[in-house]
């Protein structure tokens, strides 16, 4: 036959998704928050997120290319994710060169170590950030206060966050509506409250992700420190302070998700999320850090194999 | 709320060209292949020679065991010969190949229009009257539909399921049945209650067919019993344990026979073909067949005599297209890609595809980044990315353990994969080899 057929097992259509379209998805879903951070922290975020952005990409690009030598795979977008996402926990004014030194831990020792995407188990992001929390202890706490656009990237005024100055038994915190719209110290993107949770319902229109890991780590953590709250409410701050506070609600939403290191069934991801909102309130209210959902995840990262094995998928017939 | 089933799903572009289309009968070709193996089970053993006269009807090839099925003469004429042919399967396997003259049939069959409601025949005589007629289940899967209609000694079917959901896309022939022949099909249906002595039916149709639902609904309230169930548009829905969950809300267990659940389900064609075989002694010898895709100039249905070759309903659809990269057998969630548009025409026959190259073409497959939607969309509750990859790594024993033979090859893990990852060829492939060692340690 002058024209052979294609023979190949079926299904002989497919739905179109791709990892590219997932990975644009997660970033359309953080651009309010990002523009939130750009009106209150000004020129800073914007070159905090580019250059972290730009690091990523490159030093994704040169060891795929150089070695590993295969042929990198840029354009899937989640390179570029880790980079905002990595950004996001950094604070607006930090210099440029600690910042590539995060993108190098985020991209090089988090992702590419282990085979690149799909292969690693802890969120190339929150590896970056815990690396320069570690290392640059100062400059990773020394967060500007929120301002009005354009302010410049260097002479921004410092002060607290949140949870850092419950730690130092502060007691005069922003208001609820300042918390919710985004108008106190923080990591770039983790201060607008309702950006974020505009962003969690366009992955969930979207069919991203699924609802079960943020909502069950905010019902974690409402419930786990409303009870603390409950049982001494002066020294620990109401459910709601610590649901609007530091990197939770980021946290729950962008980097608990990661598919990669996340379990795959619905039971996995719900005692998953539970163990991140646990962890974060213990490491909140009882240890030396102010700030717990970075540490919570990469924990929970660890277990997530464990997880895999244990919690099936609910099986069709089957007990 | 219309009903579905509870676990996994997809929603694919439902392309239903063909839709509306009369059904229209195909010429008699000048000769048909007739294989003897169209059916689940053991082949029929031929019965006639080279040089014998056969008529439209004439008993050809025997039933070959208890799961197996007659095959008879679609068409009058000589028998040519008995040969090794290249069918659907893509293997060479027996058929009787017959050269028409005329059009005879046997005088048995009433070829007469009127609906034939009334039947005095005890259960025994019906079963007998399907097991001589060749029927087969023909939505796709050809089990011999007499072993379906005797259950094992333990099972008793509460009520007979008429799957009529037709959820592979692009797929007519059974909507279009049920538009045309609305009165045949439910009598059809009767007789398969009274054949497995239940007083209840429901035909399951997805919304996607409302003038077919509307019809069935108002003509079934003279059929005492049979009740019309729209269902919510979800693929796979015809899959036999779905369709149970969606209709009665009842899992069957893993591993074990649909009818375990209480319910027999018959594919709604089964149901016409069941009329004509009781009804007016009408063998299995010739079928609705879709002939569809987007770059067919006239997707049609057609009623096709058995043994027909497949390229003959092409070219009476409007040709094969210029840029023709797949003919697939069936439709395209489930259906064999053909090697060649030569072979015929068979009993399990819903449709002929064809795919342009474009649409042909897989895309290159990347890492998986476990992002757990072909988890969300297997029917089975199954973890399609943990088989397929202990499938590539021959770790048949996690594969057994996370119930790979339960695996209904349905494709819904591969169509909704991001990352193009072929999942479904790795988990048949595991499927296959854990099948056989559990044959192994069984004997």
């Amino acid at each position: 036959m002058e024209n052979k057929l294609i023979v190949s097992p079926s299904p002989h259509i497919h739905g179109g998704d791709t990892i590219g379209k997932n990975m644009y998805g997660v970033l359309i879903a953080l651009v309010p928050a990002f523009l939130v951070s750009l009106y209150y922290f000004g020129l800073g975020a914007l070159i905090v997120t580019l250059t972290s952005v730009s690091a990523c990409v490159l030093f994704e690009y040169l060891i795929q290319k150089f070695l590993m030598k295969e042929e990198p795979t840029l354009c899937d977008g989640s390179a570029i994710l880790t980079g905002v996402l990595l950004a996001f926990n950094l604070p607006s004014n930090l210099p440029v060169w600690i910042i590539l030194i995060g993108a190098l831990a985020a991209i090089g020792i988090g992702k590419m170590s282990f085979g690149g995407l799909g292969n690693n188990i802890f969120n190339p992001a929150l590896v970056g950030r815990v690396f320069l929390l570690i290392s640059f202890p100062a400059q990773m706490t020394t967060w500007p206060v929120p301002g009005h656009f354009p302010m410049t990237y260097t002479d921004a005024q410092t002060g607290a966050t949140v949870l850092s100055a419950l730690q130092e038994g502060v007691t005069d915190l922003p208001s609820f509506m300042d918390m919710l719209i985004g108008h106190m110290g923080g990591s770039l993107g983790e201060v607008g409250a309702i950006a974020l949770i505009l962003g969690f319902l366009f992955m969930l229109a979207r069919k991203i992700i699924t609802w079960h890991i943020p909502v069950t780590i905010l019902v974690t953590v409402a419930v786990f420190s409303g009870i603390m709250h409950a049982i001494d409410p002066v020294r620990y701050v109401s459910p709601l302070v610590q649901l609007l506070s530091g990197g939770l609600l980021l946290g729950a939403i962008f980097m608990a998700t990661d598919y990669v290191t996340s379990p795959m069934s619905k039971k996995g991801m719900v005692v998953y999320s539970v163990g991140i909102g646990l962890l974060t309130v213990i490491i909140r209210l009882f240890g030396s850090y102010p700030e717990g959902m970075s540490f919570a995840i990469l924990i929970m990262n660890a277990f997530t194999p464990l997880i895999n094995s244990y919690m099936k998928p609910k099986h069709f017939g089957g007990k | 709320m219309l009903r579905t089933f509870r676990i996994g799903g997809v929603h694919p572009p439902e392309n239903k060209l063909s839709a509306g289309k009369p059904i229209t009968p195909l010429a008699i070709p000048a000769q048909v292949i007739i294989p003897l193996s169209q059916h689940i089970g053991a082949p029929a053993q031929a019965v006639v020679k080279k040089g014998d006269m056969v008529k439209v009807g004439t008993l050809i090839g025997k039933s070959g065991g208890f799961v197996s099925a007659n095959i008879h003469s679609s068409v009058s004429g000589k028998v040519n010969k008995i040969d090794n042919v290249l069918d659907a399967s893509g293997y060479k396997r027996p058929a009787v190949i017959i050269d028409v003259t005329g059009d005879e049939w046997e005088e048995s069959i009433d070829r007469s229009e009127t609906l034939e409601k009334n039947c005095t025949l005890e259960p025994k005589e019906i079963i007998d009257k399907i097991t001589a007629c060749g029927i087969v289940g023909l939505g796709g899967a050809t089990f011999p539909t007499q072993v379906k209609l005797t259950p094992p000694p333990g099972n008793k079917a509460d009520l007979v399921i008429i799957n009529a959901v037709e959820c592979e896309p692009y797929l007519t022939s059974d909507h279009s049945l049920m538009l045309e022949k609305p009165e045949e099909i439910l009598v059809g249906v009767t007789l398969l209650m009274k054949a497995v002595n239940v007083s209840k039916a429901v035909i399951g149709i997805e919304n996607n067919k409302k003038d077919a639902i509307a019809l069935l609904t108002r003509l079934s309230a003279g059929y005492p019993g049979i009740e019309v169930m729209p269902l919510k548009v979800q693929y796979p829905q015809g899959g036999e344990k779905q369709l149970i969950d969606a209709v009665i809300r009842k899992q069957v267990k893993s591993g074990a026979l649909p009818i375990s659940a209480g319910a027999l389900v018959q594919n709604v064609g089964t149901a016409y073909a069941v009329y004509e075989a009781v009804q007016k002694n009408k063998p299995l010898v010739e079928r609705v067949v879709t002939v569809t895709g987007k770059g067919v100039s006239n997707p049609s249905n057609f009623l096709v005599r058995i043994g027909t070759p497949i390229n003959l309903l092409i070219d009476a659809a409007g040709g094969i297209p210029e840029d023709t990269g797949k003919i697939i057998g069936g439709g395209p969630m489930m259906g064999k890609a053909l090697i060649t548009p030569e072979v015929p025409v068979t009993k399990g026959s819903s449709g002929v595809l064809i795919l342009s190259k474009e649409e042909s073409a897989r895309k290159p497959a990347s890492n998986c980044i476990r992002c757990a939607k072909c988890v969300s969309a297997c029917p089975m509750g199954l973890n399609p990315a943990l088989l397929a990859r202990s499938s590539s790594f021959s770790n048949w024993e996690i594969a057994e353990k996370n119930y790979i033979t339960d695996c209904i090859e349905c494709g819904s893990c591969s169509f909704t994969c991001p990352a193009h990852r072929p999942l479904l060829d790795f988990i048949r492939l595991g499927k296959g080899k854990v099948m056989g060692i559990i044959r192994a340690r069984k004997s």
